[in-house]
């Protein structure tokens, strides 16, 4: 049994910045537990990655109004939350990520045109998620959390000292896959580290609604999980705490669970009205809370950033997305045929007569419009 | 007389529940200020109160469980599904408890539940979004399971629903939610358990249900006009219990039957219908019953999903494998071996 001081979160969520971009003491509790102000050159490429993330983000957001992509779920004004903690992954570890985490996936150096696919719609999981060490986007929520937790163990099992990253929504955590997910993780002492983005809301469902919780960080505890949490818009503490939890899990003494506060600052998703259920007095307030505006303030102020290199990122950034347009902009070609190949290993002896039956129709149809041009 | 979409009566059905029974609750995600992702509460909370609709936290065992412990109160839960696939985490409270309570208990404890389910494709919907789940329903005991395909059957099927003593797993065709028809409403078709002879036909019954209902009615069309076949549509509405006495009257008549489900085919509900139809009807048919479904393929994804739904093509080349000219039909007749 470890002693609960352990395991209980800061009293306060972690904060190094504060939103005006300057340097604040995130407290006693929180520099004995490690989290300092991370090296420049690190909140360099924090910041590099979530102003690209958030032209991809928009430029996927522009693409879904286009009808490029079957839906879209922003993960805007949560960029500090999709960037910090993956760049502070090592290659052997492994992430598994929800449909609100595409920018995550962008920052771990997947191709975003496979990162869309799922929501595009040519196929289901559009990376390998072997090459990658990510699992697919999760959407039956909570699920991955097991997932995460049985990674972890098996990376262990392996002799390998990878963790397995469970990102997983506030409105999640009130599924019974989250706390099997936490127990699992604690009782096989699995290095999984669990970061909750709270962003306040379950489509409209206000975290109020999900918990009586003092805060979701304090759900570790009752599993023997050591927990944090954090400011979630706080590149610098979204960095610094991650690593301590990968540190922590890595070097054998079990999950973490990190709660990040953050927001959603667009609806759900682009099929959702959130007018029906918030106000935008209450999104304008989030909008003073920026993560990249504070980064780059601490950034410009320090001395370790100039409106040069600010250019040369978003030059940067206006590329991958212009490169995604272009892309995203040729129809996918879909083979109807594939329907057939991964459903098992072998087929069933039934699935191949299917089979039979589309590639006919297939045929004939190629037959008809040849038959038509033809003419 | 105005046009009344199938959402719109869906909505007004809970309404006029709610109003009239003070032990009905809504329960479900986004019930509330939302009024559901498809918006079927909208305007509930408002109207009635947070006590009477309510959005609970996100977890559908949950839902579910809570469910049961309100109907032992003597309560009429109807809660919702957000989708299909997000019904699998409450499967356990739904067969293990929902279903057999009233068995356990010798009747002591009846589950008058509703679960509201909205379900299948053809939404351009991406993973998890489009099951066709009423398979895993119609195969437990203890649960009925509804499926209107008009506007008029989902404001009275789900006022029965609600009204009903017995657990019904209400399944709405998400594809269907925007079909209008001209009804005035509160309106009544029939109790749960009788199906609709949609259309009239002489030569062949199309048996079906939900979301391939308007599927089975254009196919009818088409044949008529382009193929001189007078098909008959039988659409099931409720698929537990099973109403053997209309679908058996329309096959003896048509002596032709082919079953139409948009769920993959094996060993689902089409299997059942096609098993009771050459049970009852094997002297009056003229051919084998055949059936037209969905692949066994896990749903596909948005661009493929026209693949693997029946379509009016699958729907006529199938009618014509039905012996018309007393040709057997060599589908499934053993290959010739080549040299
Ligand atoms: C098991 C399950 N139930 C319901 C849904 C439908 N759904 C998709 S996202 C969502 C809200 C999730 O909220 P949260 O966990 O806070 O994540 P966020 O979307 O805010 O990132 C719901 C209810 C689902 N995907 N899976
Ligand atoms: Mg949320």
């Amino acid at each position: 049994m470890s002693d609960i001081t352990e395991l209980l979160p800061c009293p306060e969520p972690v904060q190094l910045l504060a939103a005006d971009g300057s340097a604040v003491d995130p407290g006693e509790q929180a520099r004995a537990r490690g989290y300092a102000m991370p090296a420049p050159e690190d909140l360099l490429a924090v910041w590099r990655g979530m102003v690209v993330g958030r032209r991809f983000d928009a430029q996927a957001t522009a693409l879904t109004k286009q009808g490029r992509l079957a839906v879209y779920p922003s993960s805007r004004g949560q960029d500090a939350c999709q960037v910090a903690p993956v760049l502070a992954l090592d290659e052997q570890d492994w992430l598994f990520p929800t449909y609100r985490d595409s920018m995550a996936l962008v920052t771990h150096g997947i191709d975003p045109v496979e990162v869309l696919t799922l929501l595009r719609g040519d196929w289901h999981c559009g990376y390998d998620p072997r090459a990658t060490r990510t699992a697919p986007q999760c959407t039956p929520l909570a699920t991955q959390a097991v997932h995460a937790a049985g990674a972890a163990h098996g990376l262990t099992r392996r002799g390998t000292d990878g963790i397995a990253l469970c990102l997983i929504g506030d409105g999640a955590t009130s599924e019974g896959d989250f706390h099997e997910g936490l127990n699992f993780a604690a009782v096989f002492e699995a290095p999984a580290v669990f970061l909750v983005q709270n962003n306040k809301y379950a489509i409209s469902v206000p975290l109020a609604k999900q918990t009586k919780a003092p805060a979701l960080a304090y759900k570790g505890v009752g599993y023997g999980v050591r927990s944090e949490q954090v400011d979630g818009n706080d590149p610098a503490a979204m960095l610094a705490v991650m690593r301590e939890a990968y540190a922590h899990a890595r070097s054998g003494h079990g999950p973490v669970l990190v709660e990040a506060h953050t927001y959603r600052m667009e609806a759900h998703t682009n099929a959702d009205d959130a007018t029906r259920y918030r106000t935008a007095d209450e999104v304008d307030e989030w909008t003073g809370q920026d993560p990249i505006v504070r980064l780059q303030a601490y950034l410009v102020q320090q001395g370790h950033l100039d409106d040069h290199r600010i250019q040369e990122v978003r030059d940067e950034a206006d590329d991958l997305a212009a490169d995604l347009r272009t892309r995203m902009n040729a129809e996918p070609t879909v083979e109807p045929l594939e329907l057939f190949d991964h459903v098992y290993d072998r087929p069933t002896p039934q699935l191949l007569e299917q089979r039979e039956m589309v590639r006919s129709e297939l045929d004939s149809h190629v037959t008809q419009q040849e038959m038509e041009s033809a003419r | 007389m105005s046009p009344t979409t199938y959402a719109k009566a869906l909505n007004t059905a809970l309404r006029d529940a709610l109003t009239e029974d003070p032990d009905v609750l809504v329960l479900g995600e986004d019930v509330g200020a939302l009024g559901g992702v498809f918006r079927i509460t909208d305007g509930l909370t408002r109207d009635f109160g947070e006590d009477r609709c309510v959005d609970t936290p996100l977890a559908e065992a949950g839902i579910a469980g809570f469910a049961v412990g309100l109907a032992m109160q003597g309560f009429r839960p109807v809660v919702e599904m957000q989708f299909d696939a997000f019904g699998y985490p409450a499967f356990e409270q739904v067969v293990s408890h929902i279903a057999k309570m009233r068995n356990r208990t010798r009747s002591a404890l009846p589950m008058p539940i509703t679960i509201r389910i909205p379900y299948a494709g053809g939404i351009g919907g991406v993973e998890h979004h489009c099951d066709s789940s009423e398979g895993y329903y119609v195969h437990t005991p203890g649960l009925h399971v509804v499926t209107p395909a008009t506007p008029a059957d989902a404001y009275s099927l789900l006022r029965e629903a609600i009204a009903s003593d017995d657990p019904v797993v209400f399944m709405e065709p998400k594809s269907q939610y925007y079909a209008k028809a001209e009804l005035e409403l509160p309106t009544r078709t029939e109790p749960i358990g009788q199906a609709a002879v949609r259309r009239e036909g002489a030569d062949v019954t199309l048996v079906t249900y939900g979301p391939q209902v308007a599927a089975a009615l254009k196919a009818a069309e088409v044949a008529a006009a382009e193929e001189d076949w007078d098909v008959e549509v039988v659409d099931l509405r409720s698929l537990v219990p099973f109403d053997d006495a209309t679908v058996e009257a329309s096959v003896r008549k048509t002596g032709r039957a082919v079953v139409l489900a948009e769920a993959q085919g094996f060993a689902g509900m089409g299997a059942e219908i096609a098993a009771r139809v050459q049970e009852r009807c094997f002297h009056s048919l003229a051919a084998p019953v055949l059936r037209v479904t969905g692949l066994d393929i896990p749903y596909p994804p948005p661009k493929l999903e026209h693949t693997h739904l029946p379509g009016i093509d699958r729907i006529l080349d199938t009618i014509a494998r039905l012996q018309w000219d007393d040709e057997p039909d060599l589908t499934h007749a053993p290959q010739e071996v080549s040299a």
